[in-house]
This record gives C-alpha cells, structure tokens and sequence, in this order.
C-alpha cells in the first residue's frame, strides 16, 4: 500500500478505464476549491450588494440614468419575451390539447393553458429570456467600461458608480421583470387560443371565462410578482461581474458569458425556491 | 458668454499660496502581490506649482495618481489633499475632495455611449444642477474650446484621433475648475507635433489656473516644458527630486542614464 490512498475503480463509470485509480486527495481537493471558489464569489457578491443598497438609498438619485435603463431593460426587450411568450402559448396549446384528449378531459383546456402560462412558464421563460438579453448586455457593457477606465472616470469625477451604474440598472430589472411577465403572459395566452380556435371553435371570451372560472388574484398575482425577484438577480450578477472584470477584451467575454450563465443558474434555483413560499404563503 | 460662465461658475479670486503643499505624500508604501511598486514615497506639490513624475515603464507612476486620487488605497503611510487625510475616507466623503481634483487618464477615458460635448457636460450635469440647461451648454463650448475641440462637440469618442480624445479629457478634468490637476502621461502616444500641443496647452492653463499639478510621464522633453520640477523613480523610490538643472548635474548612476537615453 502506497502512502497515497487509493481507490480501484473497475469500469463503473463510462469515462473512467477499467482498473484505472484515482487519487481521493485530488478529488478532495478539487471539490474544496470549487467549495472555496463558490463562497469566495459569494461573499463579494454580498459586499457588493451592501455598497449597491446603500448607494442607491442616499441621494442624489441618479433618476434620469434610471428612465434610460427602463428603457433599455423594459421595452427593448418587450418584443424578444412577447415573440418567446406567444411560441410557448402555441407549443402548450398543442400539446395540451392532445394530451387532454387522451385522457377525456378536454374541457379543462382552457384551465390548463391559462394555469400553466401564468402560473409556471411565463415567469420563468421571462426570466431566462431576460438573463440573456440583458444580463449579457449589461455584463459586457460594465465590463467594456472596466477595462477602458470609464468607470474609474466617473469616481474620479465624484460620482459613485454604484449608484449611478449598477443601482438603477439593477432597479430597472427589479421594476421591469413584472411587467415584461405580464406581456408574454398576455402574448402566450393569445397565441394559445389562436392556435386551439384553427382547430377547434372556441371564441375568445369563452377561453377567458373558462380559463379564468374560479381562479383568485392569489392564483396569478404572486407568480407574476416574484419575476421581481428573478429581476434582482439578473441585475445584480450582471453587474457585479461587468464591474469586477480584468484582462481586456477576453474578460469582457468572460463576464458577459459568466453574467448569463450564473443569472440563468440562479434565476432557476430562485424559481425552485419561491413557488414552494408561494404555495406556502399563498395557499 | 464670458459673463453667464462667471455667474453660473461663482468665480471668485483664489487665495494667496502660503507654500503650505496641497498635495503631501508622504512615507506611502504600495504592493501587488509580492511586487513592490512604491516603496517610502516622499512628495508634495504646491498652489500653482507642477510636478513631473518620470521613471521607466511599469515603475508606480500612475500607480501614484490612483492613489492621490483615491482609486486605490496605499498600503501604508498617508496622503494629504489640502491637510486632509485621505485614507480610510468613505466614498462619498472622498467626493467631496475630488471635485477639487481633476484627472486626465493615460488612454483619456471618454465614455464612449455619450458625445464629446456630453462627455465634457457629465460633471457639470451631477454636480452643477444649479446651473441651467444654456448655462452648461455655454461652459461646455468654452471649455472645448481652450482645448481646440469646439468643432467637434457632437462626435462620438470613437470619431477621434487619440490626441483629440486626451484635448477631451483634459476640459473634462478642468469642468468643474480644479485646484489640482492630475495627468497620466498626457502625451503617450502622440506623434510630437501633437505632444507639443498639449505641452502648450497644459502650460496655458496653468499660467491662468495656477492650479497644483503632478504629471506623470516618462516624455523628458515634455517634462521639462511644463513642470517646475521633477522627481525621477526608480524601484518604487524617488531616486531624485529637483529642477531639471539638478538633474542634469547628478552623478546618480540611473539618472545619468535616464537623461542619456531620453
């Protein structure tokens, strides 16, 4: 026996050869830097958090640079989650019609669309939607300014680019997310029934009555409003990882890539963890 | 136009210079990872006095206006903008200091979404609200045009030449009229008929502003034209500090060599 621990592994697993050994330090060790690595960014993405609340709650407030990130955010990206709601209202459509009439429950089409879009994939499809879109888009603006200086400029001429900078875009997306859900809810449900009415008659108000019978404003409500959530963390990992990039234009690569992938990762556990205070809260 | 600059900026006459340094320096210490780049720094600049800063590449120069303006922090010992100790100050306090303070980057730092005019506005824009909309409009034109850029105020960054980007951010740093001015290598990069442009250009303003500058360069020639004396680095330590003259009588080995190969 070696002073090295090892362990055999004979072919249990497709990418490791029979007999082929590895070493338990090495895996340990990997493990623990990724653990490390993990809690490292996660504490500096609650300092920069901390910076970000309290710049944003001083004044002056930075209201114009605000306007233009609700433009930016909201109706720049209105047409992009409007064209993604009304295929996903189409695609439940369909298949909500086949797999209900397999099991004799026809009638609940119009319930299910309506639930399903509102209550489960326009939020989350708006989400995604927007961590790309925007999430890239201010990742590798902050981070271009990073590595040109620009945001070294505007502290030098006295003005907090936490403020000016990652505040009001990250209370754009905070304010925006809603209302962007709310359209592709809107787009999703009109396609649903354009697509069920080609096949089936089914008039537009008998869709509504139907979709909606029975249903409470803490049906929809809570569902819609936690894209608020989701909106603070596209936000704030975009910029967070724009403003700390290094290393010219393959950083700015770096943080866009990392700004989508890390918002679309969290947005997703955010989504896990909500609807359960949802049903929680709201049962 | 003259006269709606001078209300709208409440120019008043500057006070008498008592040789009392508006920028002190003093003992600070800086290091990335184990490498030391300013090591027992010692300077200070007065009221209408302009310091060059000369070393060789990569020897803290600019590291030194980071941190005089507080982008970074020293590792140890203290720097003073107008008796005031800088370290530890919290941001918006640091502000405060910084509107006095004017700073022209190496690569000159425009934001390349607003125009040349609406790069020069920024400052006025956040910390002017006083002002009216015709009275920045006015204080931006004359500021492009002591910079000889007023032809081109609606540009965008990225539709001129290096030189007139750092004639760009040099009106910018002046916008809110600075009593210390930092420049980080302002001639970097330009052919020499533009460098000496903007030696003239830094040597007028001075003449009028008498602000306090540190300029840091590795450009003798352009050293010698505008500053009053320089200190030369070298391993993160103020081999000399002096006029030129007295750089040109030292024996100091690296001087001598510095001022051959210049």
């Amino acid at each position: 026996m070696s002073d090295r621990q090892h362990i055999v592994v004979a072919g249990i697993h497709p990418l490791i050869p029979e007999q082929q050994t590895v070493s338990i330090p090495s895996a340990l060790d990997f493990v623990g830097r990724m653990t490390n690595g993990f809690f490292e960014w996660f504490g500096e993405l609650s300092i920069f958090f901390w910076k970000v609340l309290r710049a944003g709650l001083t004044p002056p407030y930075e209201w114009r640079e605000l306007v233009r990130q609700l433009d930016e955010v909201g109706s720049k990206s209105l047409p992009l989650v409007a064209a993604a709601g009304a295929a996903i209202g189409v695609v439940i459509s369909m298949e909500a019609r086949y797999s209900l009439s397999r099991f004799g429950a026809k009638s609940m089409f119009s319930t299910t669309l309506v639930y399903s879009v509102i209550q489960v994939m326009g939020p989350i499809m708006t989400g995604l939607i927007v961590s790309g879109r925007v999430g890239a888009g201010i990742g590798a603006e902050l981070a271009s300014m990073k590595v040109t200086e620009q945001i070294d400029a505007v502290e030098a001429s006295a003005i907090n680019p936490y403020r000016l900078l990652a505040a009001t875009r990250i209370l754009a997306c905070i304010l925006m997310l809603p209302l962007l859900t709310l359209a592709a809810d809107a787009s999703g449900l009109l396609m649903g029934w354009i697509a069920q009415a080609m096949v089936e008659p089914l008039s537009f108000h008998q869709f509504i009555e139907s979709g909606f019978k029975g249903a409470k404003l803490n049906d929809f409500l809570p569902p819609t409003f936690k894209t608020a959530v989701y909106g603070l963390i596209i936000g704030l990992i975009a910029c967070f990882q724009g403003m700390r990039t290094r290393g010219g234009a393959e950083g700015v690569g770096r943080a866009a890539t990392y700004s989508v992938v890390l918002a679309s990762l969290f947005v997703i556990l955010a989504d896990v963890v909500l609807v359960k205070f949802i049903l929680v809260v709201f049962p | 136009m003259a006269a709606a600059y001078d209300i709208a900026m409440k120019h008043t006459e500057p006070e008498e210079d008592d040789g009392t340094p508006v920028v002190a320096v003093e003992d600070v210490c800086k290091t990335y990872a184990s490498h030391t780049v300013l090591d027992g720094i010692n300077l200070h600049v007065t009221r209408g006095e302009t310091l060059a800063v000369l070393g060789r590449s990569g020897t803290g120069k600019s590291v030194l206006l980071r941190l005089i303006i507080g982008l970074e922090t020293p590792d140890s010992g203290s720097i003073h903008i107008h008796g005031q100790d800088i370290g530890g100050l919290a941001m918006d306090r640091m502000g405060a200091i910084r509107k006095k303070m004017g700073f022209l980057f190496q690569h000159a730092a425009l934001y390349d979404s607003l125009t040349v005019a609406e790069n020069v506005a920024f400052p006025l824009e956040h910390h002017r609200r006083d002002m009216s909309r015709s009275e920045r409009d006015d204080r931006v034109m004359q500021l492009l045009a002591e910079v000889g850029m007023e032809g081109d105020f609606d540009k965008m960054p990225s539709d001129i030449s290096g030189g007139m980007q750092k004639r760009v951010g040099l009106a910018r740093a002046l916008a809110l009229e600075p009593e210390i001015l930092l420049l980080d290598e302002p001639t970097a990069g330009l052919d020499p008929i533009s460098s000496g442009e903007i030696d003239d250009l830094i040597l007028k303003l001075q003449r009028e502003r008498k602000m306090a500058s540190i300029v840091v360069t590795h450009d003798l020639h352009s050293a010698k034209t505008i500053a009053n004396r320089l200190a030369l680095l070298d391993h993160g330590k103020v081999v000399i500090e002096g006029k030129f003259e007295d750089l040109q009588q030292s024996h100091i080995a690296f001087v001598e060599k510095f001022l051959k190969q210049s």
